[in-house]
């Protein structure tokens, strides 16, 4: 973009002279001699993605081997370099291995939860006739539409020890879920299950409407039965469909925020409702131990791209073509 | 709402029982957004009562005004829409350029592109929000509502470029060829010819990225320190938390406020959302 007044322009320009033929002839398209074309479609999301992704997490795993905390960030101290410091302390720290114990015991049990009734629900959906679809549908619709702070707040509500009915309907006085810790996790998982499973219900629904019909009533004339259906016909048909959706739920839930924020007003009574993320968030951003939040954040990295790396092997196997 | 329509039909005694426990499941399932707006139009003195009634004997706006009074919850509405807005046109515009290049193109690192943003979904942004932070303090981003809009906006892409991917597959490439010969240019191709034939899609794509932005809390909650003429609905939500006494009713109106709009987006476009999913699926 320089005035140098050269007559050179780039390819892909529009109304430049195209100074050497195209060498393959006899093909009309000019998706076969792409040129810049590809990349100058491809600009705006790879300056957004690489200037709000890869930086930042390069940033990222930089913090995470420094000491920086509100004195190097207000410019009081300078920054010093702490190599594996800070995962050391993290390490030595036994509250970070029970935040990650709970973490992971928490999201499987939500993954595990949210995929059964899920599937479970779509089965359903397609043994009944429209009318009741239609209204499990659109009750599935406005849970996932909802948005994470007011499921949150609605179902703190329902549960309420005080005014919620809940506790009214089943008897249990003023009980409060968000005392315990596993009423209060349990309470979460409720409201995470309640929010994820039409994604997966919808997902494997629509599915199994693209299987065949007469695949299906051929296993019901042999006298299959559903269950033996579901599991020799459908879930392999559908497998690709239900990898999907397993590692979608398994990102979601592995890195729940709001729910536990909102729910247990900041991670619980002396911080027993903690997961990674909330935990990394109270370190850097409530105790300003910037480092220390970055390291927690490299290893839920680690363990996300990890189950990524699973993931692809899996989509590899099945042979889908990128 | 052919939508929903079976192909097949397996006529068993148990439908009638598998019908009744759908429709359980679905009062079940509605009951806490029944909750919610039944709350939100409650008194303050039935909600304090210990009844807790499933109906009300006397609906009120009270809550509501309560809401609309707190200091500039519209214009926290109006910035929640514009941030959500915003991300959703940008990046659905974004998302076909991107995912026509690696559909209809044949180029060096176009599989190892397709990796990366394969990988780049699975990246957990809630870890990023430290270095982002300070990104934003860097370039003075601070307290703008920019700082929700540049994240969010780059997070959706990979997701939506992934999926879209399979709607552009699915034209044809001989009709690429004829508009060529036929004398379009590639820019009119790309916008008169195949992003009308993508549209669907693209509405499908946008519910995710509608919904990630709308629903954001952690980003405003850390990047929305001060200035609080720039915050965005969640945080309005929370002043109605008290430490003493949580005020239910405002906390259930604002909710209720909240919720509409994605409930309206989400009436619009179910058909195509649900028929997405499948496009997606099959490819």
């Amino acid at each position: 973009m320089t005035a140098t007044g050269t007559t050179y322009k780039a390819p892909g320009a529009g109304g430049g002279v195209q100074p050497r033929p195209p060498r393959r002839r006899r093909s009309v398209s000019p998706a076969r001699q792409p040129g810049w074309t590809p990349w100058l479609y491809l600009l705006p999301a790879l300056v957004l993605l690489g200037a709000l992704l890869v930086y930042p997490i390069y940033q990222l795993g930089l913090i995470s081997f420094l000491e920086y905390t509100q004195a190097q960030v207000s410019g009081g101290e300078p920054t010093t370099f702490k190599g594996f410091g800070n995962y050391g302390t993290l390490f030595r720290d036994s509250q970070f291995w029970q935040v990650l114990l709970a973490t992971v015991v928490f999201a499987a049990a939500c993954v595990v939860a949210t995929l059964m009734t899920g599937c479970a629900l779509a089965v359903l959906l397609t043994r009944i006739r429209a009318l009741p679809r239609l209204a499990l549908m659109m009750a599935a619709l406005g849970a996932w539409a909802t948005p994470a702070v007011t499921g949150s707040t609605v179902w703190v509500f329902l549960f309420d020890p005080d005014f919620g009915p809940v506790n009214r309907v089943l008897g249990l006085g003023d009980f409060s879920w968000t005392y315990g810790r596993y009423s209060a996790f349990a309470l979460v998982l409720l409201e995470v299950l309640w929010c994820s499973f039409p994604f997966v219900m919808v997902t494997v629904y629509a599915g199994i409407r693209a299987i065949p019909t007469e695949v299906l009533e051929a296993a019901s004339l042999d006298g299959a039965s559903q269950w033996r259906i579901w599991r020799s016909v459908m879930a392999p048909m559908l497998r690709p469909i239900l990898v999907v959706v397993t590692i979608q739920s398994i990102i979601w839930d592995f890195k729940v925020f709001t729910q536990i924020y909102v729910m247990t007003n900041g991670g619980g009574i002396a911080g027993q409702n903690l997961v990674l993320n909330v935990y990394a968030y109270q370190k850097a951003f409530a105790s300003s131990q910037y480092s220390l939040g970055s390291a927690i954040g490299v290893v839920m990295l680690v363990i996300l791209l990890a189950v990524t790396l699973v993931y692809l092997r899996l989509v590899r196997r099945q042979g889908e073509e990128l | 709402m052919s939508a929903f329509s079976t192909r097949f039909r397996v006529r068993r005694p148990g439908r009638l029982a598998a019908e009744a426990a759908a429709l359980l499941i679905a009062v079940a399932v509605a009951f806490p957004l029944y909750w919610m707006v039944l709350s939100a139009f409650k008194p303050a003195g039935e909600i304090q009562s210990t009844e807790a009634r499933p109906w009300t004997l006397s609906p009120s706006l009270d809550s509501f005004r309560r809401v609309f009074e707190q200091q500039d919850f519209g214009r926290y509405f109006l910035n929640s829409l514009l941030v959500a807005g915003t991300v959703v046109i940008a990046s659905a515009l974004i998302a076909f350029l991107a995912a026509t290049a690696v559909t209809r193109f044949r180029f060096k690192f176009r599989t190892t592109l397709l990796i990366m943003f394969l990988v780049a979904q699975m990246v957990p942004v809630e870890a990023l929000t430290i270095p982002l932070f300070f990104l934003m303090r860097d370039f003075g981003q601070l307290n703008t509502l920019g700082s929700l809009i540049l994240p969010h906006l780059a997070f959706s892409l990979p997701f939506a470029i992934w999926m879209l991917r399979g709607f552009v597959k699915a034209v044809p490439e001989a009709l690429e060829e004829a508009a060529y010969i036929d004398g379009a240019s590639r820019t009119r191709f790309l916008w008169q010819i195949l992003f009308p034939l993508v549209f669907p899609g693209l509405v499908a794509t946008s519910v995710f990225s509608f919904i990630s932005t709308w629903n954001d809390f952690l980003f405003a909650k850390s990047f929305l320190i001060s200035d609080t003429s720039q915050s965005t609905l969640p945080m309005a939500l929370l002043v109605f938390f008290k430490p003493d006494e949580n005020d239910w009713g405002g906390i259930m109106a604002a909710s209720t406020v909240m919720t509409i709009p994605v409930l309206v987006f989400f009436v619009l476009v179910q058909r195509r959302l649900v028929s997405g999913l499948g496009g997606a699926v099959k490819d």
